[in-house]
């Protein structure tokens, strides 16, 4: 019974557990709740994840409604990649979440805030699942709206301010992708994603198509904070409270990665998107600004926080620029550093929660010396801002890796250099924090800091591990990255 | 709380007809236009008129606070419990066909159960925003 509602129950575990814990208003118990439904969200994605690699694509009518007409969800190679992705982030924050949220929000609303959490994990997870494009919306509001209200929880002020621009240009996005599924559903008739791709194909009037395309492209452009629509992301990923922020960064935008490329790929195809559209060139050059401008902005920025969430954009070029190459190497590339990047960013941010809570701020001047006074936490940031440079041995390697070989398998060997050069701007913000980690003298009000908690040290440090593991171990991502880049590039005949 | 006697006598006579056509609009919204949502937003209305005419403190005295939460959170329960119940019967989530002896009734069955959450779920909000909206200033002074 459990074995052929897993499809479901991924998504329904957490969506249930939410209102549950707003019932029992215990924190413990919402806590202890949070962390035992993200560990089940994570053996059920796990579990789906095998199933598809043993047995192909999952269907599951839901309501017993048979799909087209009913809403379906359906787990192929990509999706299952984004869903392990998703609740393995969620698995490692829950537990590290109960100590840095005691010291950064008010007693009375932690049962809320770990139902807001686990609220969004389950937006997060039913965007990757479903297979239905209307679905696909209530989801994406449901994530939203939660993530909107977890970044206005931050003790800063200012984080209201981020959370209502958030708001704005993310609701903006909403809009826009449901006025492009309002399009493609007067064009076809149909809201279920796969049906969708094949009557796009008897589609003659191309005019509505184009529309809709747009206003996804911006839609989830906006989601996913694509250069020039990343304004809000600075400032939700510095107010936002740190757990709030290791969960997002890791999540949030990846998962609207995978939405863009499930419509560019396997909805309106690539003849459309690559062939008759300059969608390849227009990708490829707004990464290429994102990457080396966003990079550029992160050196010379004053807080860490803000410092890594102008990386995040960075990094976010780097898959869009996978996501543009549209060919094995690069998808493939864009794909597995979805997750290199996921993992990179939770442990630098769960890292940078431990800053905040012993120092009281992430900003450069008041770490000075942070590598004699919190050296387990000052290391994993290295390691970290290593994986984000792209050394050899990191995560951060592999995707570079597979990047580099996608632009050169297009003959665009500037590209290749570029991405390289882009690599040198790394490590000029990640020297930043090394220089003023190492080599400065803690300030004398420093004296008496201890290493971050060790509930909030742990957590941080497996993600951490996870950075060089992925980086020398890659098994599991790549192979999986590259069935996903098989599954989208399988709809070219 | 407004002194107007006339506010008060036909506020007090149209509370409970409000109350009963928002079960009206909930039960009758298999046949005619209605449902959960509608039924819960009426229901909520009865209240805040309620709390309009004789006071905020009187309507927290009838609705507190810790019960509109659980509204909240009680609709979504019902409307998932009922979705867990078709798969613990052998069906999908949210499967209805299965939960009865003939798919017609269990498709009646399911959608009466999720309108009910919807209900509890719908006027709970209203009433938390209208609460939070209405008890602002008062709830800071108190502070």
């Amino acid at each position: 019974m459990i074995a052929e509602n897993l499809p479901a129950l991924q998504v329904v575990v957490p969506l249930l557990a939410a209102p549950l814990m707003v019932l029992v208003r215990r924190r413990t118990f919402a806590w202890l709740l949070a962390v035992a439904v993200s560990w089940t969200a994570l053996a059920i994605a796990l579990a789906l994840a095998f199933k598809v690699r043993e047995a192909g694509v999952i269907s599951y009518a839901m309501g017993s409604w048979p799909p087209p007409w009913g809403i379906e969800y359906r787990v192929d190679a990509l999706n299952s990649f984004v869903l392990v992705l998703v609740s393995l982030v969620a698995s490692v924050v829950m537990p590290y979440a109960r100590t840095s949220v005691a010291a950064e929000l008010p007693r009375d609303q932690h049962y809320l805030f770990f139902s807001m959490l686990t609220l969004c994990l389950a937006g997060l997870l039913g965007i990757a699942i479903t297979g239905d494009a209307f679905n696909l919306f209530v989801f994406l509001e449901i994530s939203s709206l939660s993530a909107y209200v977890l970044v206005g929880l931050g003790r800063d002020r200012r984080a209201l301010l981020a959370a209502y621009q958030y708001l704005v240009l993310g609701t903006i996005g909403a809009t826009f992708y449901i006025i492009g599924v309002g399009l493609l559903y007067l064009m076809t008739g149909t809201l279920n994603i796969a049906d969708l791709a094949l009557r796009l194909r008897d589609v003659h009037e191309m005019r509505p198509v184009l529309a809709a395309l747009a206003f996804i492209t911006a839609g989830i452009g906006l989601k996913l904070a694509l250069f020039p629509l990343h304004f809000w992301l600075p400032n939700a990923y510095t107010y936002a409270p740190s757990a709030v922020t290791a969960f997002l960064a890791a999540s949030a935008t990846k998962v609207s990665v995978y939405v863009l490329l499930r419509y560019y790929f396997l909805v309106f195809g690539i003849p459309l998107v690559f062939g008759r559209l300059p969608m390849a060139e227009v990708l490829i050059g707004l990464s290429v600004l994102a990457v080396v401008s966003a990079s550029l902005v992160a050196v010379y920025q004053r807080d860490l926080k803000r410092l890594f969430a102008y990386s995040s954009v960075a990094q976010i070029g780097y898959i869009t620029l996978g996501m543009g190459l549209a060919n094995e190497p690069g998808l493939t590339g864009a794909v597995v550093h979805l997750f290199n990047h996921g993992i990179t960013k939770g442990a630098i941010f769960m890292l940078l929660g431990g800053v905040s809570l012993r120092v009281g701020s992430t900003s450069l001047e008041r770490i000075a010396g942070l590598g004699k006074t919190m050296p387990l936490t000052a290391f994993g940031i290295v390691i970290g801002g290593m994986s984000l440079i792209g050394i050899p041995g990191t995560a951060g390697f592999i995707s570079k890796w597979y990047l580099i070989l996608g632009a050169i398998a297009h003959g665009y060997w500037w590209l290749a250099a570029l991405i390289v050069a882009s690599s040198l701007i790394a490590v000029a913000y990640v020297w930043r924090f090394v220089e003023v980690a190492y080599f400065r003298a803690p300030a004398p009000a420093a004296a008496g800091l201890a290493e971050a908690p060790v509930s909030m040290l742990i957590p941080a440090w497996i993600m951490v591990a996870g950075c060089v593991y992925f980086g020398l171990d890659t098994g599991y991502t790549l192979d999986g990255a590259r069935l996903a880049a098989q599954v989208l590039l399988s709809s070219v005949r | 709380m407004t002194r107007d006697l006339v506010l008060r006598v036909l506020g007090k006579l149209l509370i409970p007809f409000v109350l009963l056509f928002a079960l009206y609009v909930q039960f009758h919204g298999d046949f005619g236009p209605g449902g959960g949502f509608q039924a819960g937003v009426i229901a909520a209305a009865a209240v805040i008129f309620y709390a309009i005419i004789f006071g905020l403190p009187a309507a927290r005295r009838f609705a507190p606070d810790w019960l509109i939460e659980s509204m909240v959170a009680l609709g979504v329960l019902v409307y998932g419990g009922v979705g867990v119940f078709g798969v613990l019967l052998g069906g999908n989530f949210l499967d209805y066909f299965v939960l009865a002896h003939n798919t017609v009734h269990g498709q009646e069955r399911g959608i009466f159960w999720v309108e009910v959450g919807v209900a509890i779920t719908v006027s709970g909000v209203m009433l938390k925003v209208f609460y939070m909206f209405a008890g602002r200033q008062r709830d800071r002074d108190e502070e």
